[in-house]
């Protein structure tokens, strides 16, 4: 679901959102468009702006847990677990995380990663958000959500600035809704 | 907040108590400070933010540059709060623009710390943000990425210090706050 399509049409500060993000041609490889957001954090209202409506969204559905996939999304995730009161717990790639850790394996176009989360992050019951800069085939915000459910936590939603179009509506990872606020910028 | 005990701020136990200490990772030998556990606690984790705000928020500081990728923890919350950029400090090959980089010593070889052309400009006053200074190599290299492209480091900001390292000697003259001491 579109920020769009939930309350904020014509909300100026989408637009100030989009805009802010960079189009690079080609990156990591060819017939990829890949969405800069380091220009949305070079612009401190339009990043304030990204926090602040996903702050308005989440701050009375009591999440007690934001988790971010590193690393982008642990530019997102700690400002808005910090305005709602919630704790802050990094997913991350393999053998970055001391301690305990429970892992979860996810698919890449060529062969497969995997993402890693402290066995100590969460307590049984737990409301859980999940945020990424950008959602394109789900795979990782899948993989983060069995993390978090083989914890206890409960999913409610997952968060992201940037969502390819197929995401409008009511469409669902592994039966979470998504919530993101623009589509991919075009090239000028 | 550096090393001047008489006048510790309260909540700088608070976030001390909550850093914990994974020993031989990882590797042997090594103490790991992980700051994970600070994140879990809302109150410690908001102080440890609120204790940086206090001390930059009046100091003209228009660009929060976190070296990846625990200093994107902390960096952002200080920025949006003082109403600075952001600029994240990455290794190579992450940043998908035209960059610059800065290599650095590793205990076995080097590596690379990448900033965008453009993020950064001259007359800029930065404030370098990581979790934790040990022999300040990374630091370096931000502070060089910075100082190359005109900007002024005002200071290097971390949770935490392992002094015995001396990570605060090789900071080019450059002042570096730090909340939490590790011996």
């Amino acid at each position: 679901m579109f920020a769009v399509e939930n309350g904020l049409q014509g909300d100026p500060r989408l637009q100030t959102i989009s805009d802010a993000i960079r189009v690079i041609p080609h990156f990591p490889k060819t017939g990829i468009m890949f969405q800069d957001i380091t220009t949305l954090l070079l612009d401190p209202v339009a990043f304030k702006h990204v926090v602040d409506i996903f702050v308005d969204r989440y701050k009375h559905m009591n999440i007690s847990l934001v988790a971010g996939v590193e690393a982008r999304g642990f530019i997102f995730g700690p400002p808005i677990a910090l305005a709602i009161g919630a704790k802050f717990v990094p997913l991350r790639k393999p053998g970055k995380l001391p301690g305990r850790v429970i892992s979860e394996e996810y698919e890449l176009e060529y062969g497969n990663d995997r993402l890693e989360m402290s066995m100590e992050a969460v307590k049984t019951h737990e409301r859980a958000l999940v945020i990424d800069d950008l959602v394109a085939t789900g795979g990782t915000l899948s993989a983060s959500i069995n993390l978090l459910e083989r914890a206890g936590a409960e999913v409610v939603e997952c968060a992201c600035v940037v969502g390819l179009p197929k995401f409008k509506g009511e469409c669902r990872l592994k039966g979470k809704p998504l919530y993101v606020l623009v589509e991919p910028s075009q090239l000028d | 907040m550096s090393g001047n005990k008489e006048e510790e701020d309260p909540r700088i136990n608070g976030i001390k108590t909550k850093i914990r200490v994974v020993p031989d990772f990882p590797k042997k030998g090594i103490m790991f400070q992980d700051i994970t556990t600070v994140l879990l606690d809302p109150k410690a984790f908001k102080d440890t933010i609120d204790l940086f705000v206090e001390r930059y928020r009046d100091k003209n500081i228009s660009v929060v540059a976190g070296i990846e990728a625990r200093g994107f923890l902390f960096g952002p919350p200080i920025a949006l709060a003082i109403g600075a950029k952001f600029v994240p400090l990455r290794k190579p090959k992450k940043l998908p623009g035209e960059t610059i980089f800065e290599e650095y010593e590793l205990e076995y070889g080097n590596d690379r710390l990448e900033m965008h052309v453009g993020a950064v400009e001259a007359g800029d006053r930065a404030l370098v943000v990581d979790d934790l200074i040990a022999t300040g190599g990374t630091l370096c290299a931000a502070i060089n990425l910075l100082e190359r492209v005109g900007a002024e480091v005002v200071e290097c900001a971390c949770v935490i210090e392992l002094p015995e390292l001396q990570g605060r000697q090789r900071l080019k003259g450059k002042p570096l706050c730090m909340l939490v001491e590790y011996r």
